[in-house]
């Protein structure tokens, strides 16, 4: 049988994937946005097995809630990319140091 | 083993394999598409815990909408893939070294000893006529009414936003500055002058 | 009629203060003639004034008058106030101070006539000066009369002040001379330390008997005479006597008692008639004036009066020793002023009070009258002030040669001449007095007489007898260029009539007073001597009025002392005139020694103003510029800038590693709350 741990390790594993992916990865910004959505999966699976083990929906509406928000933060994170993008012509995060202090 | 486990550890190998994918391909369109890849396999997971409205929403707004999004944007954006792999290789002992050291905090902290079958036990299936749907609705639309209106709100922001982010003006279309309109002056627009009366012939 | 004389008193003090405001504020309007109008008339009018105090306190015996005139400020139980004491000893005071002012106003008329020749063309200050030294000098006499007339220690403070700041104006009152604002400010300086005291003396008097009135203070001395004070743990100290040496102190300062006699040679530099006024006649003499007025206190303490005696016989000698060598002639009559403040010194200090308060009456008479005369000498001179350059003058100048002689006489102590009954009478108690340093203090006194006789008469001589010197000068140019030499001729009689008033009692005051002032009970209440300390009682045994005193003064060794000191002088400066160069030649270690002033300027200029300025370098240079500039404002600047240069490093810019900086702190967080 599966436990819940199970999928809650799934999900440890798969949130520290994609900070892993975050600080290794240094020359695609596109990269690093995916990263952030594999994170927010990562806490939907934990809120889903929860939400089926404890019998309590309202994990699920949470998730609802998550994907809502995690839609419209990818739709202006690339809005701004392409902005970037248009004044830089590079997504390369190496050259983003414009906040050096 | 059972079948349901089987089926665990499948979709599970597969999802972890194509995280792993997403952070080290070259090609960023690769990246995408093991992206897609890890939300289905994410969304048949679900499915197993029997939450199929989240698990088909998953598969039709993120994997229809928000990827399809990023494909757009990596197309569209002229990038010159060869220059994006140098100095890989350089952060990558740190990097996987801190994750796993996180990985395997985290391992402690949600593992069997606190999460396990004795702890939370696993719950009765629901019957065939168990509509997931009509439970989330019947909790939406109710308890959790107002943040619903607010999460339209936000994606309603959310347009707005990018439109206003990326939007370039084309000349020749003619548009309304109203900002202009309202900071007009009397005395740019009207000039008395004096003069003298003329006789009507 | 206790109401007249109480505005008698304000009057007094207030003729010369409306005078001196009136002269100050308005002299250039009303110009030369106003001023000295207005100031003589306000020091006449104290003159007069003070004539009929002293009639009816001394002549007719009506008792002392004493009011308080206006309430300054009471705090905590004690008041501050304004208010007059009358009595024998002040009364005289009075009159001395009054008469010698008037005196010098009169003479000023003519000495200052062309001052404006002193200063260069568009000052500023020399426009008025005469003006200017008029509202000075009365200025000076209101101060001195508010000094003598106070009732309190603090109005006794007020004068003490006042007459010092007049002092350095009056000093330095040509003051575009480097040399007189250098004197002015060495006065002003060490008269402060007398001064600081002076204060700490009337500090203890406050804290030890809660009030500053004299009445009270005297009445209650008695009950504090076995008090002690500890100083330093473990020392313990009669409250008696830290007070008296604390005031005595103060009357080193203004008197000008070694150590604090350096300002007073200095201090010639200011005009002639100050000379005669202030240091010779009344400021200096305010030390003494205080340490009598407070004998009731000063005789609870033998170690004041011992160390009062002593400090003044050394005064008394050495500053004689000094006049020896000066050649010029305002110089030797400054160390001459100095020695008889010694002998003033020393006669308080053997509790012989009335003797030490005489000899400053009559000395006020003949040191004025010497002063005023050198200021007549050098005015005939064309303020040429170097005896060397004298001589022959007794010819050109005859008031001013008899005046002198009569002044000269008077300071040796001439039997029968006023400085003779106050000068035996102090040498007479000295011998008498039974307190330690007693035998010291009565050589010092005794060979003192030589000395003085010898540096008076030397002086007499150089300038009114012998070759006429100053037409050596002859191809030289004199102070108004011309060319060859001005034929020395007597003063005008604005300078002359005051000779001749001075000189009158200078021969009489001494032979009219002794009886009443020395051995009468001529001051009073105002003296108190304790039985055992009483010497002039001891002498009044052997006293058989004024003529008696003469014959026996002429059979008594200060008379012969003070003969052999004339004669050696006309031997030196009369007949053998080269053996003095050959003398100082033979001593040059004596006369170097000498002639620097003992190295007390030099010391005092090394030690103290050079000691201040080190001290202020020290503490500029490593005080100021290292530690509070340098360390804690330069130097935490620098840190904050080298902290935030290490800091500013952890913001590089990159998403990536504020990212990794999360979550290391993610991990961190993780770690500690899995292990707890």
């Amino acid at each position: 049988m599966i436990a819940l741990s199970d999928y809650l390790i799934l999900g440890a594993i798969l949130f520290c994937l994609s900070t892993a992916g975050v600080f290794i990865n240094r020359k695609n910004l596109i990269i690093l946005l995916m990263c952030v959505e594999l994170m927010l999966l990562a806490v939907n699976m934990n809120f889903i097995a929860f939400s089926h083990f404890l019998g309590d929906s309202g994990g699920q509406v949470f998730v609802f809630f998550i994907l809502t928000v995690a839609a419209a933060e990818a739709a202006i994170g690339l809005a701004i990319l392409v902005v970037l993008f248009r004044n830089r012509r590079s997504i390369n995060v190496a050259d983003l140091d414009s906040l050096k202090g | 083993m059972t079948f349901e486990q089987i089926l665990f550890y499948v979709f599970a190998a597969v999802l972890v394999f194509s995280a792993g994918m997403v952070i080290s391909v070259r090609n960023p369109i690769h990246a995408i598409l093991f992206l897609v890849l890890a939300f289905f396999t994410s969304a048949a997971l679900w499915l197993m815990l029997e939450a199929e409205f989240l698990a088909i929403t998953l598969v039709l707004v993120y994997v229809g909408a928000v990827m399809v999004l990023f494909l757009f944007v990596v197309m569209m954006l002229d990038l010159n893939t060869a220059s994006m792999r140098e100095g890989f290789a350089r952060y990558l002992p740190v990097g996987i070294t801190v994750a796993v050291m996180v990985a395997a905090v985290m391992v402690l902290a949600v593992g069997r000893q606190h999460f396990g079958l004795e702890h939370v036990s696993s719950p009765v299936a629901h019957g065939a006529d168990y509509s997931n749907t009509r439970e989330l609705g019947l909790l939406l639309y109710t308890t959790y009414v107002y943040p619903f209106e607010i999460a339209a709100v936000i994606l309603l922001v959310a347009i707005v936003a990018a439109i206003a982010l990326t939007l370039r003006q084309r000349g020749s279309a003619k548009s309304q500055n109203v900002a202009a309109q309202v900071a007009v002056r009397r005395d740019d627009r009207v000039r008395l002058v004096q003069m003298d009366a003329e006789q009507r012939k | 009629m206790l109401e007249n004389l109480h505005n008698v008193n304000i009057a007094i003090v207030a003729a010369p203060l409306l005078g001196a405001a009136v002269a100050g504020l308005f002299g250039g309007a009303i110009g030369r003639a106003g001023s000295h109008t207005v100031t003589i008339a306000g020091v006449a009018i104290a003159f007069l004034l003070s004539l009929v105090m002293f009639n009816h306190v001394v002549l007719q015996d009506a008792g002392i008058v004493t009011h308080t005139v206006y309430t300054w400020l009471v705090s905590d139980g004690i008041t501050f106030e304004v208010g007059f004491l009358v009595d024998k000893l002040s009364a005289m005071m009075m009159v001395v101070v009054t008469f010698v002012s008037l005196m010098v106003h009169v003479y000023t008329i003519g000495y200052m006539a062309h001052d404006e020749e002193n200063w260069p063309e568009g000052s500023g200050a020399g426009k008025n000066s005469y003006q200017r030294f008029f509202s000075y000098i009365s200025l000076f006499t209101f101060s001195m009369l508010m000094l003598v007339m106070a009732n309190n220690f603090m109005q006794l403070f007020f004068g003490w002040e006042a007459v010092g700041l007049v002092s350095y104006l009056l000093i330095g009152f040509w003051l575009n001379r480097p040399s007189a604002t250098y004197a002015n400010l060495k006065a002003f300086l060490v008269n402060r330390v007398g001064d600081f005291g002076f204060l700490l003396g009337i500090a203890g008097v406050l804290m030890y008997f809660n009030t500053l009135d004299y009445a009270a203070v005297f009445n209650a001395a008695d009950l504090h005479k076995d008090l002690t004070m500890s100083l330093w743990p473990g020392v313990e100290w009669s409250v008696m006597t830290v007070i008296c040496l604390l005031l005595f102190v103060g009357a080193m300062g203004k008197s000008a008692q070694v150590p604090l006699h350096v300002w007073l040679p200095d201090s010639m530099e200011g005009p002639t008639p100050i000379s005669a006024l202030i240091h010779a006649a009344t400021m200096v003499t305010a030390g003494i004036f205080m340490v009598a007025r407070m004998s009731p206190l000063f005789e609870l303490s033998e170690t004041a009066l011992s160390f009062v005696m002593i400090i003044g016989a050394i005064t008394a000698l050495f500053m004689g020793f000094l006049g020896i060598v000066q050649n010029d002639i305002k110089r030797v009559v400054a160390y001459s002023t100095l020695s008889q403040l010694g002998y003033m010194t020393v006669a308080l200090g053997a509790s012989a009070y009335a003797a030490g308060v005489f000899h400053l009456m009559t000395h006020a008479f003949f040191k004025a009258l010497l002063f005023l005369a050198a200021g007549s000498v050098i005015i005939a001179m064309h303020h040429e002030q170097d005896m060397r350059k004298m001589g022959g003058l007794r010819k050109y100048m005859p008031v001013t040669w008899i005046t002198s002689l009569i002044g000269s006489l008077a300071l040796i102590g001439t039997p029968g001449f006023a400085g003779f009954f106050s000068k035996d009478l102090i040498i007479e108690a000295v011998h008498a007095s039974q307190l330690p340093g007693a035998g010291f203090a009565y050589f010092c006194v005794l060979a003192g007489v030589f000395v003085t006789a010898f540096y008076s008469f030397r002086m007499y001589f150089l300038v009114f007898h012998g070759k006429e010197r100053f037409r050596d000068a002859h191809h030289a140019h004199d102070a108004h260029g011309h060319h060859g030499v001005h034929e020395p001729h007597e003063s005008p009689w604005v300078v002359t009539l005051p000779l001749i008033a001075l000189a009158i009692p200078s021969v009489l005051a001494g032979g009219m007073f002794i009886t009443d002032m020395g051995f009468g009970n001529f001051f009073g209440a105002a003296v108190q001597v304790l039985p055992q300390h009483d010497v002039l009682g001891e002498l009044a045994r052997d006293y058989h009025g004024a003529l008696g005193m003469v014959l026996h003064g002429l059979l008594a060794a200060p008379f012969w002392l003070a003969l052999a000191g004339v004669v050696t002088a006309w031997l030196l400066y009369m007949k053998f005139t080269h053996v003095p160069a050959l003398i100082q030649a033979r001593l040059q270690f004596v006369h170097t020694l000498l002639d620097q002033k003992y190295y007390a300027d030099r010391f005092n200029d090394w030690f103290f103003a050079g000691g201040s300025r080190g001290v202020g370098r020290l503490l500029w240079q490593w005080g100021d510029v290292r530690l509070i500039d340098g360390l804690l404002v330069n130097g935490s600047a620098r840190t904050v800038g080298w902290l935030a240069a290490m800091v500013r490093q952890v913001q590089s810019g990159y998403l990536y590693h504020y990212a990794f900086a999360m979550i290391l702190g993610l991990l961190l967080m993780f770690a500690l709350f899995v292990m707890l």
